[in-house]
């Protein structure tokens, strides 16, 4: 995991729901598709390259593609894609993928998943962006996330 | 049709500018040195040197990397080369990840709304 701030990106998010609840959100490939936006051709076992049909308006041909590389019951599920890797003229299949990871901790509301996708340092990004949204963040909040992440002076 | 290859062409443009940001972006050294030189403005080699335990070689070369990603400048200034940053391709990485970052949190709202109800 390197310490750039653009190489990752994480997310937390307590969920008023059983482990076991989430766990089957998550990995139920008929599930997954429901959240995600996607049908899969078949089931998130270890190892299985697994082909689906994004059901977000406009993206019907894009490719899709998740290889499923871990799967511990109700504790971690993780994957590889080519992210947003949208255009359907495009193979992706020799780029370099970034890497999906959910955990799950029980805790008194329910259950704290974590989503950490990583390997973005790796990837022409710029292919993915569909929408080109301009934010209005200057460079001066630019630099203080870069020094959160690295610290002053060498 | 040409419409769609203008837009092609102009993401293909935009391909270009962001892969380079991200390889030059992967290496604490480098970090440092855009975090240095947007928070004290134009530096020389030997004050970005000064102090530090990496070598006035080693910054070169770095900062070279980082110039031909088009994220820092060398200019001439009398007898020193002064380097700047020039932000723009930085916040056009940053700008991809926003927009992924938000991609995940509307698939984890409509995650919660599957498992809460």
């Amino acid at each position: 995991m390197t310490m750039t701030g653009t190489d990752r990106i994480e997310k937390s998010i307590v969920l008023r729901a059983p482990r076991a609840r989430v766990w089957r959100a998550l990995t139920d490939a008929k599930e997954f598709g429901e959240w995600f936006g996607v049908v899969l051709a078949g089931p998130l076992t270890p190892g299985a390259r697994v082909k689906g049909k994004i059901t977000h308006k406009g993206y019907e041909d894009a490719p899709f593609e998740i290889i499923v590389e871990k799967l511990e019951p109700e504790r971690l599920f993780s994957y590889r894609w080519h992210p947003y890797a949208h255009d359907p003229k495009v193979d992706y299949s020799s780029e370099p993928t970034t890497l999906v990871v959910f955990e799950l901790k029980e805790t008194e509301e329910g259950t704290l998943l974590t989503v950490v996708e990583s390997g973005f340092d790796r990837i022409p990004l710029a292919r993915r962006a569909e929408a080109y949204r301009m934010n209005d963040q200057g460079w001066a909040s630019q630099m203080k996330s870069i020094e959160r992440h690295v610290g002053q002076g060498s | 049709m040409s419409g769609r290859g203008a837009e092609a062409r102009a993401r293909t443009g935009r391909l270009r500018i962001a892969a380079p940001v991200f390889a030059a972006l992967g290496d604490v050294t480098r970090l440092r040195l855009v975090a240095r030189l947007g928070t004290e403005g134009p530096l020389s080699i030997a004050r970005l040197t000064a102090g530090t335990d990496v070598t006035r070689q080693a910054v070169t070369k770095h900062l070279h990397v980082l110039a031909e990603a088009g994220l820092a400048r060398g200019t001439r200034q009398g007898r020193e080369r002064l380097w700047r940053l020039d932000p723009t391709p930085l916040q056009e990485a940053r700008r991809h990840l926003d927009l992924i970052s938000e991609q995940w949190d509307a698939a984890l709202a409509r995650l919660r709304s599957a498992v809460e109800r």
